[in-house]
């Protein structure tokens, strides 16, 4: 019990919320790009433009495969070999938002892909031209149904963060893995700790998805 | 890199069979249990409804890697003694149930509601209305996001070289270690995961097409 | 013909993987660029250390330096290289990445307990030894097991940490027990205390810190492995692994090295600091 108390002094608490904020910034900033990137590329991938199609499906397929620790590493090793060195949280948020832009971009299309294709064709026969059925008729539907899917990886991207602990990013995992470096004792009450703040932020990320679909449904 | 799986190839080996297997495991039982987990959610009885909220808000909301260490050393102190792969493989199905019961969830209420009621007014049970009518409707919803879930368990399963499952992560960072061929070793780590993650994507897409 | 396509791009796909992969590792801009030169202009040094390792480097959580022996040594010797206004800065670094951030050139040095073994030797460039470390056992108080050897049997299980050579040296002098490594010692301690294994391996020095927390361990069997840690360079970088290799001499004359000896291992339990004078 002791443990607990001593874990749970307050310049350790400060240490590991120092590193959640770093955890929220990498993790905002990330779901904002793959977001945007995701989007793109999945419609792109869904679009069936020649060529170009085909070798964005093939990427996406790529990088979705791999382990995401295997990216971080590859980001923050490989590139200073092309003659790029990012910094630790700019290459984190690079391999996040690389990686996650690619499963966004595989919930996209297949949201696109389960809105009735007779949408289409009523939006065409209606004058719409093929991209402006994209972006009124189709898109809409699809990113209502695409909610829970899309969730559902932005939590796991808040707690996937903590694979770049792996190339020393200071955020929550690290610095628990520090704190309970001061004594070994602290590692139980520390895991304990990570477990309620990633429930903290994943939940209430979860909670303002659910508040935003059911304002969705009741349009 | 060549050279790498030309020396290490028995270790690489034995970490990809041990991912396979822990991910055959985890697939086969989260499947179950989230499948269970999800018709709690939306079952007329309340106190369901509450334990299988909390199931899937709890699991899905804290890191894989939590869930495993408290398998791998609070378990073992209190209760019995399981190795690595074991408490990876358990958390691991765990933490995925809980991913597999909100998509489940979503995509039986994607089913039309009338559905379901004209299933009971013919006189069919809430099980059976939801084993016959409901959930082969929701299956084809699903499938799309169900595939990605299964892709995350494979990779998620790296989470095992943290408790010495010696699954191929594990030993990939082994080898890393021992040559100091780093970036070499990884790629070939990651070459191994792309042979079981790239047909699973494949064959998702073509049954994806197959029930359009 | 459309799968002939997709088939045709998998492979130039994987063949452009093949291309980019090794174009890493091999870093000719970085082997030729003079270390010591750049270190001197700039006036600092970086080095790679320890973030979590009592005693050797651990980051100290109320005022976010890191601290310990390693870095009061490294603190000496960029001072020593650089004269008083030389500046040292440090880089959290773990056993899976300090090479490649070597290499990459994002350090230029690596101070964080690394043994020199002929295998690393062939990677990078060592000085001599700043500290003679040995590897050690801990064990549950009462156990059975009193020394590396009681472990020789089937069915016996060692812990340790990844990227530690402790973990070959188990093999050479327990080839019948089955190693389990974990990702950092408190995790590996942890494993030790649920039963997952019978006994903890690394080196006496982070052992003995341990066992000082947890009263229930020991340390037995006293250190049955030499583990002399080295600061390693990129290979050819000889000016400055001589200069470094200078500066440690230096220290160790006017007394500094035995200061900083003293002030972190001068109270630990068990571990016998005046042996390690020098």
């Amino acid at each position: 019990m002791q443990n607990f108390i001593d874990a749970y002094s307050w310049i350790n608490i400060r240490y590991l919320l120092q590193g959640l904020w770093v955890t929220v910034e990498v993790s905002v900033a990330s779901i904002i790009l793959s977001y945007i990137f995701g989007t793109i590329l999945g419609i792109i991938r869904y679009a069936n433009i020649k060529y170009v199609s085909a070798i964005v499906g093939f990427i996406i397929d790529l990088i979705r495969n791999l382990p995401l620790l295997l990216i971080i590493f590859f980001t923050y090793f490989g590139l200073p070999n092309l003659g790029f060195k990012p910094a630790i949280i700019e290459a984190a948020i690079l391999a996040m938002t690389v990686f996650e832009s690619m499963m966004i971009a595989e919930i996209v299309r297949s949201g696109i892909v389960a809105v009735d294709s007779g949408q289409m064709e009523g939006a065409l026969s209606n004058g719409l031209s093929y991209w402006q059925g994209l972006r009124i008729v189709i898109l809409p539907q699809a990113m209502k149904n695409m909610i829970p899917a899309l969730v559902s990886q932005f939590i796991s991207l808040v707690k996937d963060t903590s694979l770049a602990t792996i190339i020393v990013l200071p955020e929550m995992m690290y610095h628990a893995q520090i704190i309970y470096g001061q004594n070994t004792n602290y590692i139980i009450p520390m895991f304990i700790a990570l477990a309620v703040l990633y429930f903290i932020v994943c939940y209430a990320l979860s909670l303002l998805a659910k508040y935003l679909d059911k304002r969705m449904s009741y349009r | 890199m060549i050279h790498i799986f030309a020396t290490q190839w028995p270790l690489l080996l034995e970490g990809l069979g041990r991912t396979l297997l822990c991910s055959i495991i985890a697939l086969f039982f989260s499947l179950i249990i989230g499948s269970l987990f999800a018709i709690f959610e939306i079952m007329p009885n309340k106190i369901m409804r509450v334990i299988g909220n909390i199931y899937v808000e709890v699991f899905r909301n804290i890191p894989l890697l939590v869930i495993t260490m408290f398998f791998f050393v609070v378990i073992p102190l209190y209760v019995t003694k399981i190795n690595g792969f074991t408490a990876g493989t358990i958390g691991l199905t765990i933490y995925t149930s809980a991913f597999i019961a909100e998509t489940v969830r979503s995509g039986i209420q994607s089913v039309d509601p009338g559905q379901m009621e004209g299933a009971m007014s013919n006189g069919l049970t809430f099980w059976q209305s939801m084993r016959y009518v409901v959930l082969p409707q929701a299956f084809k919803i699903v499938i799309p996001p169900l595939g990605n879930q299964f892709i995350n368990l494979v990779k998620n399963s790296s989470v095992l070289a943290f408790v010495a499952g010696f699954d191929l992560m594990y030993q990939g960072n082994m080898i890393a270690n021992n040559t100091l061929q780093t970036m070499p070793t990884f790629f070939v780590v990651g070459i191994l995961y792309l042979v079981i993650t790239m047909p699973l994507s494949y064959y998702m897409r073509y049954l994806e097409k197959k029930l359009a | 013909m459309k799968k002939l396509t997709r088939f045709m791009g998998l492979f130039s796909a994987l063949a452009l993987l093949l291309i980019l992969m090794t174009s890493c590792g091999s870093n000719s801009a970085l082997s030729k660029r003079d270390v010591l030169q750049a270190d001197k202009e700039s006036n600092t040094i970086t080095w790679g250390v320890k973030a979590d390792t009592k005693l050797f480097g651990l980051m100290n959580v109320k005022t976010n330096q890191v601290e310990g022996f390693e870095i009061d040594l490294a603190k000496a010797m960029t001072k020593e290289i650089l004269g008083k206004n030389g500046k040292a800065i440090f880089v959290p670094v773990t056993s899976q990445t300090r090479v490649p951030l070597l290499r990459n050139g994002n350090i230029d040095a690596i101070m964080a307990t690394m043994t020199i073994t002929p295998d690393r030797a062939k990677q990078v460039d060592f000085t001599r030894s700043y500290f003679n470390a040995g590897q050690a056992i801990l064990v549950k108080k009462g156990s059975p097991i009193k020394s590396v050897k009681d472990l020789d049997k089937s069915g016996s299980v060692v812990l340790g940490v990844t990227g530690s050579n402790s973990v070959e040296n188990i093999a050479k002098y327990a080839p019948k027990a089955r190693v389990l490594q974990l990702s950092d010692y408190a995790q590996a301690l942890t494993a030790l205390k649920s039963g997952q294994g019978q006994a903890l391996t690394t080196d006496n020095g982070i052992l003995y810190g341990m066992s000082v927390e947890n009263p229930g361990y020991t340390v037995v069997g006293g250190s049955f492995t030499k583990e002399p840690y080295g600061i390693a360079v990129n290979k050819g970088q000889d000016k400055f692994r001589h200069r470094l290799n200078k500066a440690l001499t230096t220290l160790e004359k006017n007394g500094t090295y035995n200061r900083i000896l003293k002030k972190w291992f001068g109270n630990v339990q068990g571990f016998n600091y005046e042996e390690m004078k020098r």
